[in-house]
């Protein structure tokens, strides 16, 4: 089986700063991906090259076969990579509903059609309830799961995640946990980044290690625990003997 | 829920169709030609700010240089009609896409501007316009045009005696300005330009084309206004640079959109008929547009506004409440 998203030597250079050198990463149907590392480490540039956000200085990014290096955000949309924000980005002067109307257009082009589909997605999403509600009247937990919504919307084969279970109270990031769960059993590929070792640890089937800017470690993630090169980078080498 | 959607579009037709058979009737009753032109006046600006409303209300793009687009509709049907014998009726036609084409010229480097500075390019623009009609002596230069009155005619949309028929091409221009905005409201587009208003980021994550949403917006928009140009040059028949493509046009067609609620399908509508007749109301009371009364009422509304209703006059109407379901 070929993989859905493929990272080729990316490399990501801001000025003198390298942000991603040499990444090859892969990801396969129906998985759920976990992108770790440190502050600084590059998960979220590799993300956003990803997202198309920007291209890369080098390499390439296959997403289902088709080289899309150079294809702005909104084509990969169009292809199937949905995703969410870090910083939430929701679209503050409209109803909760039409934001995932906005989202449902991508596949729907009637008006009707994609309503209905935003109306199924927020039943999905737990956020029917609110739906006539204002973005900018959500509390923060609802408005990350509006990002999550919005993005399922546009009926993505790979839903990328950026800390969105990150500052979350427990019983918010359970709740998170479980919809992440709910969201792959409906088959779409999830790869997340995420901050919080020991709630995305059980939830990911493999995860994926950065560390200045490359690939430290990658494998399942209670292998990818125990690593010791990966308590060196989040610890500092001292731990790293003792583990 | 969907169905308070759609009850509520419904809702909004039923009214526009109401207010425009009320307003059909005025010339019935209104026969002091003074008044007849305040109406004017306020339909014609109404349906200007309407859709001035839909590239800088809905899609977010202010502009205060619109004046231009509604001195080109002026311009393009005078000329076509002085020197072409072209009727009004194809000049106008003429000057919506002329206004289009060039506002879609002027969009490809302009929108990739954000903010502050795309709102200065748009009032340098339009100030480079005017200078450019004030020099161009085969339009007129600084002289501008006066047009040929040839009898009253429907074929030639000229009314020497009676104002009547303007207020109803008036009428008509505020209706077809509310009905696109209101069609537009629940459609791909609309969602689009709202999303890239409140934030074009997530917009193209969504799959939102956001550069083209800008200008399609600006398209429409400046096809609109150059339109109500026409108009206001057949019925002013004398046109020169700055009495079309003056900064005050820009102004007066934010100002109502700003008054009566940015961004919403009846702030337009609803800041013209506040705005306009208490400007000319003002304007003949303390006689003439030099005492600048009517800028100082001007002033005092939008810091009012921007006090108290920082939304416009709208949001007392229409507020999702957090609680609530409705809308």
């Amino acid at each position: 089986m070929t993989a859905l998203l493929e990272t080729r030597g990316v490399w990501q250079r801001f000025g003198g700063l390298v942000a991603n050198s040499d990444v090859s990463i892969s990801v396969g149907r129906g998985e759920i991906v976990g992108l770790i590392g440190p502050n600084g480490a590059g998960k979220s540039t590799l993300f956003n090259l990803i997202a198309g956000v920007l291209p890369p200085t080098q390499g390439s990014i296959i997403f289902d076969g088709e080289d899309v290096t150079n294809l702005p955000a909104a084509a990969r949309c169009q292809r199937g990579v949905g995703r969410t924000f870090q910083v939430v980005k929701s679209f503050e002067t409209m109803t909760v509903i039409d934001n995932v109307i906005v989202g449902a257009l991508v596949r729907n082009t009637v008006m009707r059609e994609a309503r209905r589909k935003a109306h199924e997605v927020l039943e999905f999403t737990g956020l029917a309830a609110r739906a006539d509600v204002l973005a900018s009247d959500l509390v923060p937990a609802e408005k990350r799961r509006l990002e999550v919504a919005r993005a399922l919307a546009t009926e993505p084969k790979l839903l990328l995640l950026d800390e969105v279970l990150t500052g979350l109270t427990p019983t918010e990031a359970q709740t998170g946990v479980a919809l992440v769960r709910k969201v792959r059993e409906t088959g779409i590929t999830v790869l997340m980044v995420e901050h919080v070792m020991e709630i995305v640890m059980p939830l990911v089937d493999r995860a994926i290690v950065l560390d200045l800017g490359k690939v430290l470690v990658e494998g399942k993630p209670a292998d990818v625990v125990r690593d010791p090169k990966v308590i060196s980078a989040y610890l500092g080498d001292r731990h790293a003997v003792g583990a | 829920m969907d169905k308070n959607f759609a009850a509520r579009r419904r809702r909004d037709l039923i009214i526009a169709a109401v207010l425009t058979a009320i307003a059909a009737l005025v010339p019935l009753f209104v026969k002091d030609v003074v008044v007849q032109n305040i109406l004017i006046l306020t339909l014609m600006y109404a349906g200007l700010s309407q859709s001035w409303n839909i590239l800088s209300g809905y899609c977010g793009q202010i502009s205060l240089g619109h004046a231009l687009y509604f001195g080109l509709g002026a311009y393009t049907t005078e000329l076509l009609f002085t020197k072409f014998g072209v009727l009004p009726w194809f000049g106008m036609l003429a000057g919506g896409v002329v206004s289009a084409l060039i506002a879609m010229g002027l969009g490809y480097p302009f929108f990739r501007l954000r903010g502050h500075y795309f709102v200065i390019a748009t009032i340098v623009i339009a100030e480079i316009g005017l200078l450019l009609f004030h020099n161009w002596e085969w339009a007129g230069a600084a002289m501008g045009i006066t047009i040929p009155i040839r009898g009253d005619s429907w074929l030639k949309f000229q009314f020497a005696r009676s104002k009547v028929p303007y207020f109803y091409f008036a009428l008509l221009l505020a209706c077809v300005a509310w009905f696109v905005t209101w069609w537009l409201e629940d459609s791909k587009w609309g969602f689009w330009w709202r999303a890239v208003k409140d934030n074009p980021d997530a917009a193209e994550s969504l799959g939102v084309d956001v550069f083209n949403s800008k200008m399609g917006a600006a398209a429409v928009s400046a096809f609109l206004v150059a339109v109500g140009g026409s108009f206001y040059a057949q019925f002013v028949s004398y046109i020169d640079p700055e009495s079309v493509m003056g900064f005050q046009f820009s102004l007066l067609m934010a100002l109502p959109a700003v008054l009566g609620g940015i961004g919403t399908l009846w702030g337009p509508v609803l800041g013209a008929a506040i705005l306009i007749p208490l400007t000319e109301i003002t304007r003949f009371k303390f006689g003439g547009s030099g005492s600048g009364v009517d800028l100082i009422i001007y002033g005092t509304l939008i810091v009012l506004i921007s006090l108290a209703l920082p939304r416009g006059l709208m949001s007392l109407f229409s507020r999702p409440k957090k609680t609530g379901a409705t809308r």
